[in-house]
């Protein structure tokens, strides 16, 4: 690791003030994808600013009858939140497969899609609801969030303070984990909302990405088989020592399917 | 008894580990410690045509910066192989030397080429980033299979990459045997390479000592006299000049038993230095630079007359064995794997070639089984599809070939002589707990929920290995404890609970007294470490020996303190009696009281304190039967493993807890081989893919079924215990059950064969090859 200053501010006002004036330095939240980089002396930031001691950044809410995750919120509080599961019960198990008890009680969901990992589970969660990302200056739908591997619609000195999810008529979240590390090999997430069925697949490729095919079977019959007649295309998938892109190809089918009928209950 | 030989006693040492009260290398606190970072090849082979240490000397807080020229000018550092073998036509093997810090050329990422010491380890780490290596990256061999062919070599002293090419047993009786078969079962697979990963990574800890000038070397080993010899070899003092020691181990696996170079270079700086220098691996660095396992391509052929009895057995295997010979690395695949070449079975005829081979990849030596394991999957897996081809049940096969009770002891056609076993009736016994009867119709109830379910049965016999002779010595000290000092080395396995159990029923003494000393050679001027599941039959045979001259000591100083003849001083229950008397002494009041006596009679200088020294006569051979039941998911490729059920046979069991962690351990490796772990190279340039724990996929608890666990005693013939080992008995039963298993699931799609480790990538690829 190299040596960095830290920081740890108590306002978003003053994390925003500090990236502004360190164009060198780093958030940190959970830290599970940065810890590992410094350890590993993959990455040299002149400072890291910890959100950690930003209270505003975290807590559970609804709002409008939708409902509003703080970035700095854990996974872990997700997964046992009554108010998730009572609302969108589908965020709930998602959060509660991400990695393991520690993982998931330090982790949490701003820093999961501010670093828009391609194995990352939220980002599906983010893009299948249709959700809104809020950050210290504007709002930012889902679908113009997620813009590439490792990145997103932020600048250099925004920081996501929440996302706001609108309740679906029903959702499901069916995730294929790595065995290694437990990251998505391909995770589905669909949902039936107000505007239309969506269908977010992270995992599989560079980024995560929204199956239209998929979208539009479903919209005519929101069933599993719905799944049989869409071509997932293996061309844009990613193959590693893992899983073959025709493998993912497959994979996303049949997760999508196990989502489907998971969301029928 | 409450603590004796065969109770389940609670581990003694655990109140230290589960409360953080361990202490391991890197918990030990020195003051005024140097940091060690080593310079590693970031590729897998290269010419070096220079490397350039100024900008890293530069670095504030360097001590030294290292290089194969400062440290070793004459190249004469080399870490030996141990293991001499011949090669068919009579030649030795080859030799190639294995430099401390790699010179001209590196032949595995990795590879250390300079080391830097600091005052700090961060200015170690960024000194060593600032080493300038110019490379002239080669080709690189990497598939062991291919590797004798390949237009690289390795090594000068090696041509072809064969490392060696040896052979036992009588190839014409076989060929003959095979003439005449009535059917030939062939089956080529590949035992996966995987890496070791103990949950604490090596370390080192060296420097001179106060008073004596001697250099003091701390590692964590399996053994601490290996470590002396060799040091002392490479860096040419005599081995009284140096001292090992050993502390709390956090598992080995075979993987800590050998001479690693950072260990010459932490030993060599903190001796030229004349200051403390220590060095502790990162994770990273455990991948890349601890030896690896297994790593066989084997082809194995069975030969069967008409009523399906074993006539002969030839088995052709290429073992990798990375870029340089570990220790002991050729005695794995030959002489380690030859002992149970045929298992429990009845094969009159064996030819077992192996082809020993140089790949740009980690040096690969023994891990958990270390040969065993390679040798009974290749048979019990051969065996399944046997039976299958012959259209007769698994079992049936196996019972049909099995070596019978009546028949102990019996010489194998591997050379070795089985002293006691029935196989039989432990297959019997596991069928039983594991409901085998009832398989067919979980089968068909899964298959209603879109599952295939399959049952397999692997019975694995090991020959328990490692030096025959060990040491024990007991010592009273004033405050009433027992010493016991031994030549072997606990890694996890709970030593100092079993070796108290063993002292407490002999000696009458309660096992907290009991202090078990290990990892010193000031304590022990030679052992013969832990290794090949030998800690118990060798160790416990020598405390036995050791307490029945404790005992005989005691009754001569009873007889003297109470004025009676020995001969009618009995001892039992921890107390000495006089025959005919109320006169009595305990044990330990004795041992105080000799302490005391100005004048001792002859025979009693040293008071009632025992050495001992034993050879045992012949190995054991613990053995059983392993039951897996697993769900194939078909969409997914996912293995769902079920049901575990396990019968084994260790002889006198010492301490069943003990024994149930082994075993549960071992499975979980063994389980891990067999579906997850796989040390997976870019077949071009030889870089490891899955060298972190994002890729090397490990077992978890979760994943893992509840193993029933359950053991027949049939005592070892060749220990006083009658005890068999334990260590090494589950990784070498669970590869081969979960994949028999796996495969019974999937022979109705016609899938014969598939590789480990059993990925779902890899599962759902044969079921969609099958049209599932």
């Amino acid at each position: 690791m190299y040596a960095f200053e830290y920081h740890r501010p108590a306002s978003v006002a003053e994390a925003v003030r500090l990236l502004r004036e360190k164009p060198e330095a780093k958030l940190l939240a959970g830290g599970h994808t940065l810890i590992p980089t410094l350890k590993q002396r993959l990455a040299q930031p002149s400072d890291l600013v910890d959100l950690g001691g930003i209270a505003e950044l975290r807590g559970i809410r609804e709002e409008g009858g939708a409902l509003v995750i703080g970035a700095a919120t854990p996974h872990g509080e997700v997964e046992t939140s009554d108010l998730v599961r009572r609302t969108i019960p589908a965020l709930a198990h998602l959060a509660g497969e991400i990695g393991d008890p520690q993982v998931r009680n330090r982790g949490t969901i701003g820093g999961s899609i501010a670093n828009n990992d391609p194995a990352a589970d939220w980002p599906a969660a983010v893009l299948g609801l249709g959700a809104t990302v809020r950050t210290d200056r504007r709002e930012i739908a889902a679908d113009d969030f997620f813009t590439g591997m490792f990145e997103t619609a932020l600048e250099a000195d925004e920081i996501v303070t929440a996302v706001v999810f609108p309740r679906p008529r029903r959702a499901a979240y069916a995730k294929f984990p790595n065995p290694a590390s437990r990251y998505a090999m391909v995770g589905v997430f669909v949902a039936e909302t107000d505007g239309g069925v969506r269908v977010a697949v992270t995992g599989a490729a560079p980024c995560v990405f929204r199956l239209t095919a998929l979208e539009r079977a479903l919209a005519a019959n929101f069933a599993p088989e719905a799944v049989d007649g869409v071509t997932v295309d293996a061309s844009e998938l990613n193959s590693d020592i893992h899983a073959s892109a025709d493998y993912r190809a497959h994979l996303v089918k049949v997760m999508a399917k196990r989502a489907i009928a998971s969301a029928l209950g | 008894m409450k603590f004796g030989i065969g109770q389940p006693v609670g581990r003694l040492e655990d109140r230290r580990f589960v409360t953080g009260r361990g202490r391991f290398l890197d918990d030990l606190r020195i003051d005024g410690a140097l940091h060690l970072a080593v310079v590693r090849s970031p590729v897998a082979h290269a010419r070096i045509r220079s490397v350039d240490v100024t900008a890293a000397e530069a670095v504030e807080g360097v001590v030294a910066v290292v290089t194969a020229e400062r440290m070793d000018p004459e190249g004469r550092m080399h870490i030996p192989c141990l293991v001499p073998l011949k090669n068919r036509d009579g030649s030795r093997r080859a030799d190639p030397p294995r430099p401390v810090l790699a010179r001209d050329r590196v032949r595995h990422a990795g590879e250390a080429v300079a080391f830097v010491v600091a005052e700090s380890r961060a200015a170690a780490e960024a000194a060593a980033e600032a080493v300038a290596v110019d490379w002239e990256e080669l080709p690189a061999v990497v598939d062991p299979a291919r590797a004798d062919a390949a237009a690289v070599t390795l090594h000068e002293a090696a041509p072809r990459n064969v490392a060696f090419d040896w052979h036992f047993g009588d190839e014409a009786a076989v060929a003959e045997a095979f003439a005449r078969a009535a059917h030939v079962t062939r089956l080529e697979l590949v035992n996966n390479r995987v890496v070791p990963c103990a949950m604490e990574p090596r370390a080192c800890l060296a420097h001179p000592e106060e008073g004596t000038g001697r250099l003091v070397v701390w590692v964590p080993s399996q053994g601490v006299w290996l470590h002396r010899q060799l040091l002392a070899r490479l860096l040419g003092l005599p081995e009284a000049r140096i001292r090992v020691r050993t502390p709390d181990v956090g598992g080995g696996f075979g993987m800590k038993i050998f001479v690693y170079p950072e260990y010459v270079m932490v030993a060599w700086a903190a001796h030229t230095l004349g200051r403390p220098v220590r060095w502790t691996a990162g994770r990273g660095e455990s991948f890349l630079a601890d030896t690896h396992g297994r790593g066989h391509v084997t082809v194995a052929e069975l030969a069967f007359d008409a009523d399906a009895r074993m006539l002969a057995y030839r088995v052709r295997v290429r073992a990798d064995m990375g870029a340089y010979l570990s220790n002991y690395a050729p005695f794995i695949p030959t002489l380690a794997a030859l002992k149970v070449l045929t298992g429990v079975y009845r094969i009159p005829a064996v030819s077992y070639g192996v082809l020993g081979v140089f790949t740009n990849t980690q040096p690969v030596d023994a891990y958990r089984g270390a040969g065993r394991p390679e040798s009974i999957y290749a048979l019990e897996r051969l065996v399944d599809v046997a039976a299958r081809e012959l259209g007769l049940p698994p079992e049936e096969l196996r019972r049909r070939n099995m070596i019978a009770p009546e028949e102990m002891p019996y010489r194998t056609a591997a050379g070795e002589t089985y002293d006691s076993g029935e196989f039989v009736r432990l297959m019997e016994a596991c069928m039983t707990r594991a409901d085998w009867a009832g398989a067919a119709a979980r089968r068909e109830e899964a298959r209603r929920r879109g599952r295939l379910r399959g049952i397999g049965m692997a019975y694995y016999i090991e020959a328990t290995m490692g030096d025959a002779e060990e040491r024990a010595r007991v010592r009273f000290l004033e405050d009433g404890t027992v010493e016991v000092a031994v030549g072997t080395q606990s890694t996890g396995q709970g030593h100092e609970t079993a070796y108290a159990q063993i002292l407490a029923e002999r000696l009458g003494v309660p096992p907290e007294r009991v202090r078990v000393v290990q990892g010193d050679t000031d304590v022990m001027e030679e052992g013969g470490g832990t290794g090949g599941s030998r800690s118990l039959t060798a160790e416990g045979t020598a405390l036995l020996e050791a307490a029945a001259r404790v005992i005989e000591k005691g009754r001569l100083a009873a007889a003297h303190h109470f004025e009676a003849a020995v001969d009618d001083v009995v001892f039992a229950d921890g107390v000495f009696r006089v025959r005919g008397t109320d006169r009595e002494i305990a044990l330990l009041e004795l041992a105080r009281l000799v302490a005391s006596w100005r004048e001792r009679p002859a025979g009693l200088e040293s008071g009632l304190d025992a050495d001992a020294e034993i050879t045992l006569s012949a190995y054991s051979y613990p053995n059983g039967c392993h039951i897996a039941e697993v769900e194939v998911d078909p969409e997914t490729g996912t293995v769902d493993l079920v049901r575990y059920t396990v019968v084994d046979d260790f002889g006198v069991v010492l301490n069943p807890l003990l024994v149930a962690g082994q075993v549960h351990g071992g499975i979980a490796q063994g389980v891990g081989q067999a579906l997850l772990e796989h040390a997976v190279f870019d077949p071009d340039w030889g870089q490891l893919l899955t060298g972190s724990f994002a890729d090397y996929a490990l077992p978890r608890a979760d994943r893992l079924p509840f193993v029933d666990f359950s053991y027949i005693e049939i005592p070892c013939r060749h220990n006083p215990l009658g005890v068999k080992g334990c260590g090494e008995a589950g990784s070498i039963g669970a590869p081969p059950a979960v994949v028999n298993a796996v495969m019974d699931a999937l022979a109705p799609l016609g899938i014969r064969h598939l590789d480990m480790p059993l990925t779902p990538a890899r599962v759902r690829a044969a079921v969609a090859a099958a049209g599932g």
